[in-house]
């Protein structure tokens, strides 16, 4: 079976310092990988530096995406040919309606397929049918995007392109930050309802908490830019029991995951 | 110790320049509508004594500090419209008629009137949208009034009172609401000075939309001046479209005079000529009035365009929005001087005035400065200014989400554009702006899954 995602040796760094110090990571289709960590230890980076962002330098290593190199690629081409970023902090963009956003991702990521655009029509029908998911009002389709969203609509909308998408591969970074318990099971919800055989995801997160919801079948520990630990769903209720602070000590794993 | 003051280059070519228009004047005047003897002659005759005193602007001028027309006067554009008739004829732009627009149209090329390409629809008792030529040649005494008001002034536009012929005038009585829009199009097709006069009356609580546009390729010099006047309680739509060809000149000024209650709301857009001046002035010369104005300019290459307006909250419980948004590319030069003046006593004044500017490349340059001049102690008063490039975080996250670098560039950049245009209610009319627009941005969207 074909890896989703290889990472061999990735380093990173953002004006000279580095941030990512040498990242190991398998991930196979089906799998959900929970990447956890303290603050700063370079959760984030590494999945901006997956979906291409261009303020971080990735100065050694490599990944391939379905067995080519990814890091040769512009983010519009990762997120057309299926990794898809669901943002941390979702940009708020005066001016372009959502329903325009998801319809231009949506056909961009077909016509790369080689499949037929949608027309009006299918693509409302759609569009509505995953709104109703994620427990989204129509109105938020016709308003800027994220455009005066609050904290949760933000991160619904997030998985609600995720879940246009279809993507092979979902980064989600700290999906659940700032939700309260009713929005946490909405998008948790529709994190779930995109578990395929065939696609794989990779969760960023500080807190074990959404992980009571998405459960993971790897969880991985990052400190100062490395995996230090790597184990199964029991080390995220180690981690919250224990807290990050053993964690600096603790030798770094030989070779990340599996 | 003395010194010789030796004459530059530019203002010689300005001297000359106004001195062939001086000497053209007299048989230009003679001609000209509003016979001899009446106001008209004379308002002619004390503009041009106005403009001999103070010349074309230059950039010595703090007003015109950014854009120097000594420049303009050099290539010697003060020519009377009679001496351009063997110059050649640029088709005229049809598209510009806004034909699905509805509504009435008076349209003028180069200047003057021109029935053919005119429709007026049927309107409500007393209402008049037809030539100030036509309208002075029958009775020039019923506009003195009007014509007479020359608060907010430039040297430009006593030049244009002094060759003071024709142009739209719209008068909408008391109380009387004309529900479809008024185009008013102004079209080049010489390389002609054209000087339109426009004044448009609203009496008291009527209601109207209009629409004062500007279009054709020909290099001509326009030097417009539009005078509103709005009686208490009225509510004026005003849209302004400057769309002139790449070779173009444009010098417009357009002057707000509000009474008690009145509202005027206004979209401003300067997308054509090589170089565009507006001048732009309110006056609330009763309590309780509104002024909404959002402008839009777009500037590429080495267009030049120039925005200098003022809101004169003379008299309390004012209300005035005022947003520009500028998007500069290639060479192109924006300037935008807002001023709020907040006379004394004019308590309870709420203005707002904001200048944001965006530079799509290096060599653009943008000259931003809101003023807030407050004499008054109880009011509530803002201004803001920014220059500034595309959002790296907005176009990584299109990116992220399929887009090119390109297409997410000339996305944000149309948003932004957009923004200005979001209030006009009239769909036809928001649809024509922002083609109008998109037509010149560096790389056109797919319209039809934008609009």
């Amino acid at each position: 079976m074909q890896p989703i995602l290889e990472i061999r040796g990735l380093e990173a760094s953002v004006d000279d310092k580095p941030i990512l110090r040498g990242i190991d990571l398998t991930v196979n289709p089906g799998e959900i990988h929970a990447i956890m960590g303290p603050n700063g230890s370079g959760k984030s980076t590494l999945a901006q530096v997956l979906a291409g962002r261009e303020t971080f330098t990735v100065t050694a290593g490599h990944v391939r995406y379905l067995g080519a190199d990814l890091l040769a690629r512009a983010p519009e081409e990762r997120a057309r040919d299926g990794v898809f970023l669901a943002f941390q902090y979702p940009v708020e963009i005066a001016g372009v309606s959502n329903v325009y956003l998801l319809k231009a991702a949506l056909n961009a990521a077909r016509r790369h397929r080689g499949e037929p655009e949608l027309d009006a029509m299918d693509f409302l029908a759609l569009v509505r049918s995953k709104l109703k998911s994620m427990e989204m009002p129509d109105d938020l389709l016709y308003r800027s995007v994220n455009e005066g969203f609050s904290g949760g609509e933000k991160k619904r909308n997030e998985i609600l392109q995720m879940a246009l998408l279809e993507p092979r591969l979902a980064i989600l970074d700290e999906a659940d930050s700032g939700l309260d318990i009713d929005a946490l099971q909405v998008v948790a919800r529709g994190i779930n309802a995109l578990r395929a055989p065939e696609r794989a995801m990779i969760v960023v997160t500080h807190y074990q908490r959404l992980l009571d919801y998405v459960v993971p079948d790897y969880v991985h520990v990052l400190s100062q830019g490395r995996i230090v630990r790597s184990g199964g769903k029991e080390l995220a209720f180690e981690l919250e029991a224990r807290g990050y602070g053993w964690i600096d000590d603790a030798v770094p794993a030989a070779a990340g995951a599996r | 110790m003395s010194a010789v003051v030796r004459e530059r280059p530019a203002d010689r070519a300005g001297r000359e320049a106004l001195e062939r228009a001086l000497a053209a004047w007299p048989a230009a005047a003679a001609q000209l509508p509003g016979a001899r003897g009446t106001f008209v002659a004379k308002l002619r005759e004390e503009a041009l004594a106005r403009f001999c005193a103070s010349g074309f602007p230059t950039a010595r001028d703090e007003d015109w500090k950014y854009t120097d027309l000594a420049a303009l006067a050099a290539r010697s554009f003060l020519r009377v419209p009679d001496d351009v008739q063997a110059a050649t004829t640029e088709p005229l732009p049809h598209h510009a008629l806004f034909d699905d627009l509805g509504g009435h149209r008076l349209a003028f090329v180069d200047g003057r009137h021109a029935p053919e390409l005119s429709s007026i629809g049927p309107m409500p008792d007393g209402v008049r949208i037809e030539s100030l030529a036509a309208a002075l040649a029958r009775d020039p005494a019923a506009l003195e009034t009007w014509l007479a008001d020359t608060r907010g002034h430039s040297a430009m536009a006593a030049l244009n009172t002094a060759f003071l012929a024709d142009g739209a005038l719209v008068i909408i009585p008391a109380g009387v609401e004309v529900a479809e829009p008024i185009h008013l199009v102004f079209l080049a097709a010489t390389a002609a000075t054209i000087q339109p006069r426009n004044l448009i009356i609203a009496g008291e609580r009527s209601k109207c939309t209009v629409v004062e546009h500007y279009a054709g390729s020909a290099p001509a010099f326009t030097n417009a001046l539009t005078q509103l006047f709005l009686a208490g309680g009225a509510e004026t739509e005003y849209c302004k479209l400057q769309d002139e060809g790449e070779r173009a000149l444009h010098v417009g000024g357009l002057h707000v005079a509000q009474a008690r209650g009145s509202r005027f709301g206004m979209h401003s857009v300067s997308v054509g000529a090589a170089l565009a001046r507006h001048d732009l002035t309110a006056v609330f010369d009763g309590e309780g009035c509104t002024a909404a104005i959002d402008g839009l300019y777009l500037a590429g290459g080495r267009q030049h365009v120039d925005h200098h307006t003022r809101i004169d909250h003379a008299q309390p419980r004012g209300t005035s929005r005022e947003h520009f948004r500028g998007i500069l590319d290639g060479r192109s030069r924006g300037v935008f001087n807002g001023r709020v003046v907040v006379h004394p006593g004019a308590q309870q004044s709420d203005a707002w005035l904001t200048s944001r500017n965006l530079l799509l490349s290096a060599d653009a340059e943008a000259d931003t400065k809101p003023q807030l001049e407050i004499y008054a102690d109880d009011v509530k008063c803002a201004h803001g200014a920014t220059v500034g490039q595309l959002d790296e975080n907005e176009l990584f996250y299109l990116r992220a989400r399929g887009f090119d670098a390109a297409a997410a560039r000339s996305l944000l950049t149309w948003a932004f554009a957009r923004s200005a245009l979001e209030g006009i209610r009239l769909t036809p009319l928001r649809a024509h702006l922002e083609r109008a627009c998109l037509g010149r941005l560096p790389q056109a969207l797919p319209l039809a899954e934008l609009m």
